[in-house]
């Protein structure tokens, strides 16, 4: 039986797809700003995070909101639960677009230390991972969302790769330290988003089957231990 | 713009009243009562409580209620038994006056900025436009179709066209009419509880009221019953002002736009649900919504 609150929760889902959408735009945008030097593209980048922080205070106050004065049960209860947690995510994932395309900007005022080979590949694989989660955020694949979990391992090794290609530019030539730094940086955000983007897909399993595979068996990374 | 539905006039020509009746007795000094709590501030309430007392005997079972409703919205009054809340529900369409040895003392209730209580009120109109809902619903024991038409003619209506329409109008209106379209003429207390309910509240809305009121309407439902009723008054309130006493807070939180606390017999605080349930400014109404009162 349909209620009248159903349509607050589809609101409030669609507050989220929106959310996912927007994050998605934000890391793809923000790394065709450092690969193609454009600072405009950067600049918007920066301005559109408030976007994210907007719908993230909404979706929290919908929440709150809905707890309230409806006290949802079962799935609607770990939906409202999940998608405070996602939108906490999406905003950070926000502000790691917004921390790559200020630095981009930093960047483009320099030539380019190298060909940017690594940290697109880390981009792109953080971006499937990141639209996967997302998918199942829609329609709940345990199997998809636990793959998002395992890829991780993928962007944490390309991350580490970065690493040691800059500091051996930096050891060999001082001039390229200012670069290499915000590079690193940039590495490391792409990685964070990637962490985010495993939160996501672990918050859907507990959506859709009620499961806690945080920190679980099913979900730990298979890889070299971090350095 | 709001279009006001008004019917006749609540108040009887001077020309027909009966021999006025001992109703108020003399004003008494009023007692320091505790300064009355802030009223959502309402522009042209349809209900407008000013500074009420109530007695059954010499108890005083309201204390200077001040409380505006607004049309078309729900208002939910809660709090623990014995607060008064059916008390104020029953003083809005002067059911109380059938309980012998009760008064009002100081304060009025305006519907329509119309005194109620003075004595050329037409009481009978008033409870047309300001119709009730009880606890244990009370289906006439006539069939589903008399059920409604029984207010429809007593004020003289008998055209069998114009009950049907009625009939088929508040059945639809009551969320009811596609479960016994086919059995019209069948008993209406063979209905489901939550089918009676609705039936009552069909038969309350036939007469084309402004108000509803609702004494506990879902207590003595189930869950799915309970569900379609207030399904229904979510529905209603976009052409009845609702009024419904609850015990059921949850229930509170979902229907209701306003919400007004009670405790023995005074008015602890009214305002938005939202804020009653979510961040209330009085610590009594916080203990009493998080279960904690007592």
């Amino acid at each position: 039986m349909r209620r009248f609150f159903d349509a607050e929760l589809e609101t409030f889902r669609s507050h989220l797809i929106l959310m996912g959408e927007t994050a998605v735009r934000q890391v793809r945008d923000a790394l065709r700003a450092l690969v193609e030097g454009d600072s405009a593209l950067a600049r918007s980048v920066i301005v559109a995070d408030d976007e994210l922080d907007t719908l993230e205070v909404k979706i929290d106050n919908e929440a709150v909101r809905f707890m309230n004065l409806r006290a949802p049960i079962a799935s609607d209860l770990r939906l409202v639960i999940v998608g405070m947690k996602a939108g906490h995510d999406l905003e950070r994932v926000g502000d790691e677009a917004s921390n790559i395309a200020k630095r981009a900007i930093k960047l483009s005022a320099e030539p380019p230390l190298k060909p940017y080979v690594d940290i697109p590949r880390m981009t792109e694989i953080t971006m499937e991972m990141l639209r996967d989660a997302l998918d199942c955020l829609l329609q709940g694949d345990e199997a998809k969302a636990l793959a998002v979990c395992k890829r991780d391992v993928e962007v944490d090794n390309l991350n580490r790769q970065v690493y040691r290609e800059l500091t051996s530019f930096m050891v060999e030539n001082p001039e390229t330290i200012s670069r290499a730094i915000e590079l690193m940086f940039i590495s490391k955000s792409i990685e964070r988003i990637a962490d985010h983007a495993t939160n996501i897909a672990e918050e859907t399993i507990f959506l859709f089957r009620g499961k806690d595979v945080r920190h679980t068996d099913e979900v730990k990374k298979v890889g070299p231990a971090v350095a | 713009m709001v279009i006001l539905r008004r019917g006749p006039t609540l108040v009887i020509p001077s020309a027909r009243l009966p021999a006025p009746m001992e109703t108020n007795p003399p004003k008494t000094v009023a007692s320091p009562a505790a300064p009355n709590p802030p009223a959502a501030a309402v522009a042209d309430p349809i209900i407008d409580i000013q500074n009420l007392d109530f007695y059954y005997g010499q108890n005083r079972a309201l204390d200077g209620i001040t409380l505006q409703i607004q049309e078309k919205k729900v208002a939910a009054l809660i709090g623990p038994s014995g607060c008064g809340k059916s008390t104020l529900l029953r003083c809005l369409n002067r059911m109380n006056d059938l309980i012998d040895g009760t008064r009002i003392g100081r304060g009025t209730v305006r519907i329509h900025r119309v005194d109620i209580h003075q004595p050329d009120v037409d009481v009978i109109e008033l409870r047309r436009r300001v119709g009730m809902v009880f606890q244990k619903s009370n289906p006439f024991p006539k069939s589903i179709y008399e059920n409604i038409t029984y207010g429809l003619r007593i004020a003289g209506i008998r055209n069998r066209s114009q009950l049907d329409e009625v009939v088929e109008r508040s059945l639809r209106g009551a969320a009811l009419w596609d479960e016994v379209k086919d059995r019209l003429h069948d008993s209406g207390i063979g209905l489901s509880g939550g089918q009676q309910q609705r039936l009552c509240i069909a038969r309350a809305i036939a007469v084309e009221p402004e108000i509803i009121l609702m004494d506990e309407p879902c207590s003595a439902l189930d869950p799915l019953a309970t569900a379609k009723v207030e399904e229904l008054i979510h529905e209603l309130k976009q052409k009845y002002t609702i009024v419904i006493v609850t015990h059921n807070m949850q229930q509170a939180a979902r229907v209701s736009d306003h919400t007004a606390f009670f405790y023995l017999g005074r008015l602890i605080e009214y305002d938005e649900t939202r804020t009653i349930f979510m961040n209330p400014s009085n610590p009594q109404t916080e203990a009493y919504v998080s279960g904690r009162f007592g």
